[in-house]
């Protein structure tokens, strides 16, 4: 009930401020955010993104959005009214937002369609994601080589396959250096509540961890990080500000330049339906923040593998991998396929939770 | 730091912003308003206080800026429902909109900068005692102010004159009236203090409990405390006891998580609502306890002379 109400007032809001008139000769490109644009992580990125191609493509681009769209039925209309209304291309920038996206994309075939982080496509429905588990992979070497106890924690948000995907790039990150690494993960059930990602982060620190990471979008976790003098990690935004002397690197979503060339492809009719983008850190979708807080050496081994990584000699799901439950999953040398990561439930070994199902 | 004692400190962090937010609703329920804009009086308080305190560099006059952002939306409310009597539960929405999206707009400079935090007062030798030590001695100044508030509120309600008169409005507004009682007097004053006490909550969020402002950070908590307060039917220590126990269940359930226990942790996250659920219909299941202590006139406007 209030989610809906809110949601109406949001959307009531964008579409009463939007001209009436829009010229027809300038492409619309819409975007649908999970949370309030100033949330400081995914969804500030997320706008961040929009502004940048919005500056880069000038008077020919028109950008709108609504924020804080719940995921689940509620987005269906928030999509359905953004293709009503005149908008080229939309993009929903969720992961929930998917089986919606897929309605609504089957509904208006003249609309295309961009859904991040999801999996299914359709003719006029592209999906894009970043792959962060290499910024993961990175961080939880990164993490071992730090880490005095041998812990580190992990705040996650809710068990869907790209978190999962980022807690077993950061072990297997950590056991690349340290193979008796372990880790600890606390599940909050929330992308968004600051007091909430505190509050784990304490529990997390009480129960030996001294390195944390998160999955989540507040810097909360970061604050309580430098409040009780341990190192911990940003995400989706450079968090040094919250954390100056316990950040030691931070993974920025850079989706900017992925914006500027879908719209960019929309108005010169280029662009196509039914794929899957997948960039990394060698496209530049997202970025390392300074290796900050940490000794020399510790930042020429996350230099080098970062490094690697953008080369493609290094690919953080390579065997010999087994899963929690011991069994096999990569053999030696085996690199895994995109499909299974991108439908990840499981969790390799070394992970000190069991996986909700 | 035992862990015990941190466990203590971080539930206790928790529960402050629900203790004063309920503890403020409570006084506003009794006086037989009903005001189901906490959140958004919360939310304001803690971009104000935050705004405040960013501004001036300090926590103090962030938590006054913040005391006053949730009474000036509570006076809103008031000149709404007991001004014109508008309908108190619609208007109540309505304030948790406003107050949602205002803040957004307000704290908009703010985000992403990292915040004064509010000074623990540390009693040298106390607070080093065990366990208890930091928990009692060794705490941030709105936690001490919790802790008087449901004092003051406990004494004002049932030891005091006044008390008694804010109670009879609220249980009958007719015959309070025919008295000549000021019953619009009453509850403008109860609406005022209970946004002053949500306004306070919301400092806590901005100012200790997490530094910083985040668009939306109240994140349900207005709600829970509106909750509380039916939990501990209207009885200001039953508001500390569900406040804690709320508290104590979410922060054990995070640490039953770190742990590994392997109980699915979507069972867990509910456990804190579900806790209180039950208890709630136990102590429902008292038809005359609740009956007694209900506000006979909750939510009914009241126009003199009619």
């Amino acid at each position: 009930m209030r989610k809906s109400l809110l949601l109406l007032a949001a959307a009531s809001l964008t579409f009463a401020m939007a001209p009436a008139a829009h010229a027809q000769d300038k492409t619309k490109a819409c975007f649908v955010y999970i949370g309030p644009k100033t949330d400081g992580g995914w969804t500030q990125a997320q706008d961040v993104g929009r502004m940048y191609a919005q500056e880069k493509l000038g008077d020919k681009v028109e950008t709108q959005y609504v924020e804080s769209v719940p995921e689940g039925p509620d987005a269906e209309r928030v999509i359905e009214r953004f293709a009503r209304s005149g908008c080229d291309i939309v993009f929903t920038t969720s992961f929930g937002y998917m089986d919606q996206t897929v309605a609504v994309a089957a509904k208006f075939p003249n609309v295309k369609f961009e859904h991040a982080t999801g999996y299914k496509t359709a003719p006029n429905l592209t999906t894009y994601n970043s792959r962060f588990y290499e910024g993961r992979y990175i961080i939880g070497q990164i993490a071992a080589k730090m880490s005095k106890t041998g812990i580190a924690g992990y705040i996650a948000s809710v068990p869907i396959p790209e978190v999962v995907m980022g807690i077993n790039a950061f072990i297997l990150g950590a056991q690349s250096i340290n193979p008796d690494f372990k880790l600890k993960v606390v599940w909050v059930n929330s992308w968004h509540d600051a007091g909430k990602e505190a509050d784990a982060a304490k529990a997390l620190i009480d129960q030996g961890v001294d390195i944390l990471t998160q999955h989540t979008d507040s810097a909360a976790p970061m604050q309580i990080a430098e409040e009780r003098g341990i190192h911990a990690f940003g995400q989706a935004f450079d968090q040094i500000q919250a954390g100056p002397k316990a950040q030691l690197s931070a993974i920025i979503d850079t989706w900017g330049p992925y914006y500027e060339k879908e719209i960019k492809a929309v108005m010169d009719g280029t662009w196509k339906g039914g794929q899957s983008s997948w960039d990394g850190l060698k496209d530049g979708i997202l970025t390392m923040a300074p290796y900050t807080n940490m000794p020399d050496d510790v930042k020429k081994i996350a230099e080098e593998t970062e490094a690697k990584i953008k080369s493609g000699e290094l690919h953080p799901f390579t065997g010999p991998v087994k899963k929690q439950d011991g069994s096999e999953w990569l053999k030696a040398g085996e690199v895994s396929d995109d499909g299974t990561l991108l439908g990840m439930n499981f969790y390799v070994a070394g992970v000190d939770d069991k996986l909700p199902q | 730091m035992l862990i015990a004692e941190s466990i203590l400190l971080t539930i206790a962090t928790a529960a402050t912003p629900l203790l004063i937010a309920a503890i403020g609703e409570l006084v506003v329920e009794r006086s037989g308003v009903l005001n189901l804009g906490v959140e958004g009086m919360m939310v304001m308080g803690a971009v104000c206080g935050f705004g405040a305190a960013f501004v001036t560099g300090s926590p103090w006059i962030g938590v006054g800026a913040g005391i006053l952002a949730g009474a000036a939306m509570a006076a809103l409310f008031a000149l709404l429902t007991l001004g014109i009597a508008a309908n108190q539960v619609a208007t109540g929405l309505a304030l948790t909109l406003l107050g949602l999206g205002l803040s957004g707009m307000i704290g908009e400079p703010f985000v992403g900068r990292s915040g004064t935090k509010m000074p623990v007062l540390d009693i040298p030798v106390l607070s080093d005692l065990p366990l208890v030590g930091r928990l009692v001695f060794g705490q941030d100044p709105i936690f001490y102010a919790s802790i008087l508030l449901v004092i003051g509120v406990s004494w004002f309600l049932f030891g005091t004159r006044a008390g008694l008169t804010l109670r009879s409005v609220g249980d009958n507004h007719n015959s309070a009236h025919a008295l000549g009682i000021p019953v619009l007097r009453y509850r403008v004053l109860a609406v005022l203090f209970g946004g002053a006490c949500a306004g306070l909550a919301g400092a806590h969020l901005s100012l200790v409990y997490t530094p910083q402002w985040v668009e939306n950070m109240s994140a349900g908590r207005g709600w829970i405390a509106l909750a509380l307060v039916v939990f501990a039917s209207w009885r200001p220590w039953r508001v500390v006891a569900g406040a804690y126990l709320f508290g104590a269940v979410s922060i054990g359930q995070l640490h039953a998580q770190a742990l590994g226990f392997g109980i699915p942790s979507q069972f867990l996250s509910a456990l804190p609502y579900l806790a209180t659920i039950v208890v709630l219909v136990l102590i429902s299941r008292n038809r005359r306890l609740t009956l007694i202590n209900t506000p006979a006139c909750l939510g009914q406007p009241f126009v003199p002379g009619r």
